[in-house]
């Protein structure tokens, strides 16, 4: 079994890599891989660029494990930020290089080009995140159209309940597009 | 209206702004929402606000990652830094296959979890069958992988008080599925995962050792390194089961992990003869010392010189004498060997001696299992 808590796991994740183990990082792989390439995904818009994020952010996993410090967040969060990182990066990149060559397009243009995608990864990265009750109720009232009545009864719980969770979970969705202090990269810091 | 009521309003309000702002409201309670904003400047920024956030939910599903990107991503991280504890060679196709089986595996839905399959498997001269749903092929693929993990010294899947002599793998598999009257469900794939990891990691921490390491099936051993390459080989087979009832595409294996699983079968088939022969199933007497050239087609293909006379471990290294001839594909001859193929209906170009023929084709059948 694997021991203990979350925080025990991404110890013991942590230490594995830093030991030179492959297993370790193919689990690390087989566990993060799609919300890496997801996120990239959404920001690039693009299957071979989001491929590469993917490839850079394992790369930078597994020859800087130490970067990551246990206890100040989880893995997940340190893999996501990561992907976060070398997307925009990568977005930035290519859309300065097009302007170079085409003259199409402003500084201004893409900077809001950069931060639109940015905030949608982010958002992503929210939503799969946030306590799953709450991830729920929005997927119900929002994917599948049901209001806060039929929402209540399909969860089982009350129609407050329902109202809060709806309310906390666009709250904290609400956060995706805040701007953020430089460096800081807002979604992805604490425990999720 | 007094402040006194327009603060209960407000309390009020404020809870359906998420809700508002789904539309998820009666028509009556957006309206009592919407008077209530132009007069709170507060409710009027939130109600904004998760408005906003509204638009930051999406409808797309999660593109489904190509299965090749892990071998050419973790190639890439080992290039640049080479591992102190590689993943044995021998255990590759291993790691791959559970690697490509999770993937289709996570992006099936509940309900296709329990879409019926049913395993294919030859005893004697006959193909038979048994029935399942797709978690219950998981569960079948965790219990006889246990056998690896009882052999590395893990913890059984089937727990501390799995009785000594239940080591068949089909038993296993029936004494999985009999112990709840509920038919499992999707919550088996996350301790077959697991346990298929503790397996490659385990067995990289002490390669060594592992590699002289026999696992037991119950009437027969294999070595763990040939073991491995077994298991890989099943579980490419019942992911195309899982595939089959699910209907979505599966490819076979790369080339390198299929070459050595026909090796495996190759290196096998003289012992089944053997026993075919002692059970009185053999056809024809064979020439003391004849071979038969075996050759497989394709990517992962090449030549295997199988022992005819029944002497079992007795590798035939080159054409010797060969007495007769079968060219197959190799996806072809390994379906054969998962006994999913009948032997008549091979798609095999023959010549030579055809008892010969006769007998490795069915000894190929015979090596299949549930």
């Amino acid at each position: 079994m694997t021991p203990g808590t979350p925080r025990d796991r991404d110890r013991l994740m942590r230490d594995r890599l830093l030991d030179g183990e492959a297993a370790a990082l193919g689990e690390l792989y087989d566990r993060y891989a799609p919300l890496v390439h997801s996120l990239a995904h959404r920001v690039l818009e693009d299957e071979r660029a989001a491929d590469r994020v993917t490839r850079d952010v394992f790369t930078h996993a597994w020859e800087r494990p130490g970067d990551y410090t246990p206890g100040e967040r989880s893995l997940r969060s340190w893999i996501a930020s990561l992907a976060h990182h070398r997307a925009v990066e990568l977005l930035r990149a290519t859309g300065a290089a097009e302007h170079a060559v085409t003259g199409r397009g402003s500084a201004e243009e893409l900077e809001r080009t950069v931060h639109r995608a940015a905030t949608a990864a982010r958002a992503d990265y929210i939503v799969t995140a946030m306590p799953a009750p709450l991830r729920a109720a929005l997927n119900l009232a929002y994917h599948q159209r049901r209001d806060h009545r039929q929402t209540a009864a399909d969860l089982g719980v009350s129609e407050e309940e329902v109202r809060r969770r709806l309310r906390l979970g666009l709250q904290m969705l609400a956060t995706a597009g805040a701007p953020r202090p430089p460096g800081a990269p807002s979604a992805f810091s604490g425990a999720i | 209206m007094t402040a006194a009521r327009l603060d209960v309003d407000h309390r009020a309000l404020m809870s359906y702004l998420g809700a508002w702002a789904l539309s998820a409201c009666s028509p009556e309670e957006a309206a009592a929402v919407e008077s209530h904003l132009p007069e709170c400047a507060r409710c009027a920024e939130e109600a904004h606000r998760l408005r906003d956030a509204v638009g930051l939910l999406h409808h797309e599903e999660p593109l489904d990652l190509d299965p090749g990107l892990r071998a050419r991503v973790l190639e890439s991280c080992l290039d640049r830094r080479p591992p102190k504890i590689p993943v044995p060679e021998w255990a590759a196709a291993y790691d791959t296959e559970t690697a490509r089986l999770d993937a289709l595996l996570q992006d099936i839905q509940d309900a296709e979890w329990h879409a019926p399959v049913r395993l294919r498997w030859f005893e004697g001269e006959k193909q038979v069958g048994r029935r399942t749903t797709v978690a219950g092929v998981i569960g079948h693929l965790m219990t006889v992988d246990g056998l690896v993990a009882v052999a590395l010294g893990l913890e059984d899947p089937l727990g501390a008080r799995t009785p000594a002599h239940l080591v068949a793998p089909d038993a296993r598999t029936e004494a999985l599925w009999n112990a709840s009257p509920l038919p499992q469900t999707r919550s088996v794939r996350r301790p077959w995962r697991e346990q298929s990891h503790r397996l490659v990691s385990a067995l990289s921490l002490e390669s060594d050792r592992s590699a002289a390491l026999d696992v037991a099936y119950g009437g027969y051993a294999l070595p763990l390194r040939d073991s491995l390459l077994d298991r890989a080989f099943e579980c490419w087979v019942h992911a195309e089961d899982i595939a089959g009832a699910v209907d979505y595409p599966y490819d076979p294996p790369k080339p390198r992990h299929l070459n050595g699983m026909i090796d495996l079968a190759a290196r096998m088939l003289p012992g089944v003869i053997g026993q075919r022969r002692q059970a009185g199933l053999g056809r024809g007497v064979p020439e003391p010392g004849g071979v038969l050239h075996l050759e497989i087609e394709g990517a992962g293909g090449g030549d295997w010189y199988i022992g005819l006379d029944g002497a079992a471990g007795e590798a035939a290294t080159g054409p010797g004498r060969a007495v007769a001839h079968v060219a197959l594909d190799g996806v072809e001859f390994c379906r054969l060997a998962a006994g999913h193929v009948q032997p008549r209906e091979a798609a095999a170009g023959q010549d030579g001696d055809m008892d010969a023929v006769h007998e490795v084709l069915f000894a190929a059948a015979s090596l299949s299992r549930m």
